[in-house]
């Protein structure tokens, strides 16, 4: 089992590093964080921050593209081609397949996002190297290169691998443009979830609290996942937060890739 | 044991956004095919074959009906590392190299290296594939993505090998190459269940057809006994005689055609008795040349079975409501 869901996810992966789209964006993500540096030099004491911040945010919105723009075509183009026939037929199960659909998209995020985390690290070497006096302006509240970082780069990819999760889903049964639409508006309610959870301070209906109170368990919290400010405000981030949030972002991505399968394996392939 | 055992198999598809209505691609279809042989699925496009064909590696589940392949259920992972399956007009990965796939498939079959290497390059060799095999399969035409196609169905050697409609999108070369093919698979035991609607590849290969028509099996046997009684007339070639002067509607000669050498072509009506046109001939003092029996032709069969099939009224496919 392992070695055929290795198999697809291997094979996702070297298809998705091939793809002119995925060069596109991790070319524009590399240029957005070098060009904070340019940015930086305009806000008087304040560089590392805008670097860091700016970084960060790169890596999130061109990851979240990636994930999004890859992983609503994954399921969906491979039935819309009929290139699912070649291999549905082999000896692997359905389930088999969309698991190693998903851990393929996975680790070219990984990769990408490593390779964006790099050069984030990179410009700050560059301008501590450059820039000392600055450097030390900087240091009362974060290291310029700062290991906290990594929490917020962590983060960063398992909501990533949550809003995979979500393209997927959605990529079992509908077309890209709706399901990029659909997980791109999921995104965005994500990160506005949690005023859900206090929404009966504000209606006085019963029935619209209970509603609001069951999306709020149901559609995905993705605020949690952006630790941004406070790692460049250099606030300290626990690891025990960094872990239960990334596995809640597991344990989220997971039913969804889940549902995923269900789907898929009942689907009629006309 | 068969090879292929299918009894009553049903497929309704819902068609319609807002009002679905189950239309009947497939209705009780039963056929039997036993192994090493070649089996051709024929049937006029829209029949139901490529239905049938995803019904029969479970790309689609039927309505009724069941499925045994190599007395097992389609879905047996055991049975799926002994078939082999060409979809039509087969598409693959745009950024992946033939090699790259078909290594992917071995892979799947749990094939390891150094042996997966091998047998990727000794198929892409016996399917016409050289030094392309390393670019990327978007670069491909039709006819070399239907090499592909074929290699990834033969990538474990296998003992039943599903074709759906193999001959299309190939040149004259290409199609010659796989009817040689198909007869090498037989030849080496294999089973070869293949749909097509190029009638002469499937006359000139398989052992055994069936038809398919509006979703329905209309006629199923051996190739031989299927046409062997279907006499479409004689063919009379006689010298020494005024053949148009013969009582040629008594007779029930359809049509005389001179000949060089004083020799004339009867063609006679399947209804006829050549005897009795003979001794005509020999009391007018002809000879007879050579007397043949016309046979009907695969696609003379299948043109009647459809058309028997449409005027009987069975096209109709929605089925009705409630």
């Amino acid at each position: 089992m392992g070695r055929v869901i290795g198999l697809v996810a291997f094979h996702v992966f070297k298809e998705s590093v091939r793809d002119k789209v995925l060069y596109n964006l991790v070319l524009f993500a590399l240029l957005m964080i070098s060009a904070s540096y340019l940015v930086g030099q305009l806000t008087a004491g304040q560089d590392i921050k805008i670097i860091k911040d700016l970084g960060l945010a790169a890596a999130g919105v061109f990851g979240l593209f990636i994930a999004v723009f890859i992983g609503v075509g994954l399921v969906w183009k491979e039935v819309d081609r009929r290139s699912v026939y070649n291999v549905l037929v082999k000896p692997l199960r359905r389930h088999h397949f969309i698991a190693g659909k998903f851990a393929g998209l996975a680790l070219t995020l990984l990769v990408n996002l490593a390779v964006m985390t790099a050069a984030v690290y990179a410009v700050l070497a560059v301008m501590a190297w450059a820039q000392p006096s600055l450097v030390t302006t900087a240091r009362i509240e974060a290291p310029v290169v700062d290991p906290q970082l990594l929490k917020a780069f962590a983060l960063i990819y398992m909501q990533l691998l949550v809003v995979t999760a979500v393209a997927l889903f959605f990529s079992t049964f509908s077309s890209p443009m709706l399901s990029a639409a659909l997980t791109f508006g999921l995104y965005i309610v994500g990160h506005f979830n949690a005023d859900l959870a206090h929404f009966e301070n504000v209606v006085q209906s019963p029935v619209a609290a209970a509603i609001a109170r069951a999306l709020y368990y149901l559609l995905p919290n993705l605020a949690p996942f952006d630790i941004k400010a406070a790692v460049v405000h250099g606030q300290p981030v626990a690891a025990g937060y960094v872990l239960l949030t990334g596995a809640y972002g597991l344990l989220y991505a997971g039913a969804l890739v889940g549902l995923a399968m269900l789907i898929f394996s009942r689907r009629d392939f006309k | 044991m068969a090879a292929i055992d299918i009894d009553g198999l049903t497929k309704d598809y819902l068609v319609g956004f807002w009002r679905p209505r189950p239309y009947r691609a497939l209705d009780g279809v039963t056929l039997r095919v036993e192994a090493n042989e070649v089996f051709g699925f024929l049937g006029p496009n829209g029949a139901g074959k490529t239905t049938t064909l995803k019904l029969l590696m479970q790309l689609v589940y039927p309505t009724a009906g069941t499925i045994r392949i190599l007395g097992k259920p389609p879905g047996d992972l055991g049975v799926r590392r002994r078939i082999g399956f060409l979809p039509e007009a087969p598409y693959f990965y745009d950024y992946l190299t033939a090699e790259e796939f078909l290594g992917y498939v071995a892979g799947l079959f749990g094939i390891r290296e150094p042996e997966r290497r091998t047998r990727v390059g000794s198929l892409l060799d016996r399917v016409g594939i050289g030094a392309e095999r390393r670019l990327p399969m978007r670069r491909f035409s039709k006819g070399m993505l239907q090499r592909v196609g074929l290699a990834q169905a033969l990538v474990n050697d296998p003992d039943v090998v599903f074709l759906d409609e193999p001959m299309s999108g190939l040149d004259p070369i290409g199609r010659r190459d796989v009817r040689a093919l198909i007869l090498e698979l037989r030849d080496r035991g294999c089973t070869v269940f293949f749909s097509s609607h190029i009638l002469s590849d499937a006359e000139a290969l398989c052992s055994r057809a069936g038809i398919l028509v509006a979703g329905r099996m209309v006629a199923s046997g051996r190739i031989a006994d299927m046409l062997a009684f279907q006499l479409a007339g004689w063919e009379l070639v006689v010298s020494g005689v005024d053949a148009a002067a013969l009582p040629l509607s008594d007779l029930h000669v359809r049509r005389v055609t001179p000949l060089a050498d004083g020799r004339h072509a009867l063609d006679l009506e399947p209804d006829a008795d050549p005897e009795r046109v003979i001794a005509e001939c020999r009391s007018r003092g002809g000879r007879t040349v050579s007397l043949n029996p016309l046979r009907t032709t695969l696609e003379d069969f299948f043109v009647e079975q459809v058309a028997a099939t449409q005027a009987a009224g069975q096209a109709g496919r929605f089925m009705p409501e409630g």
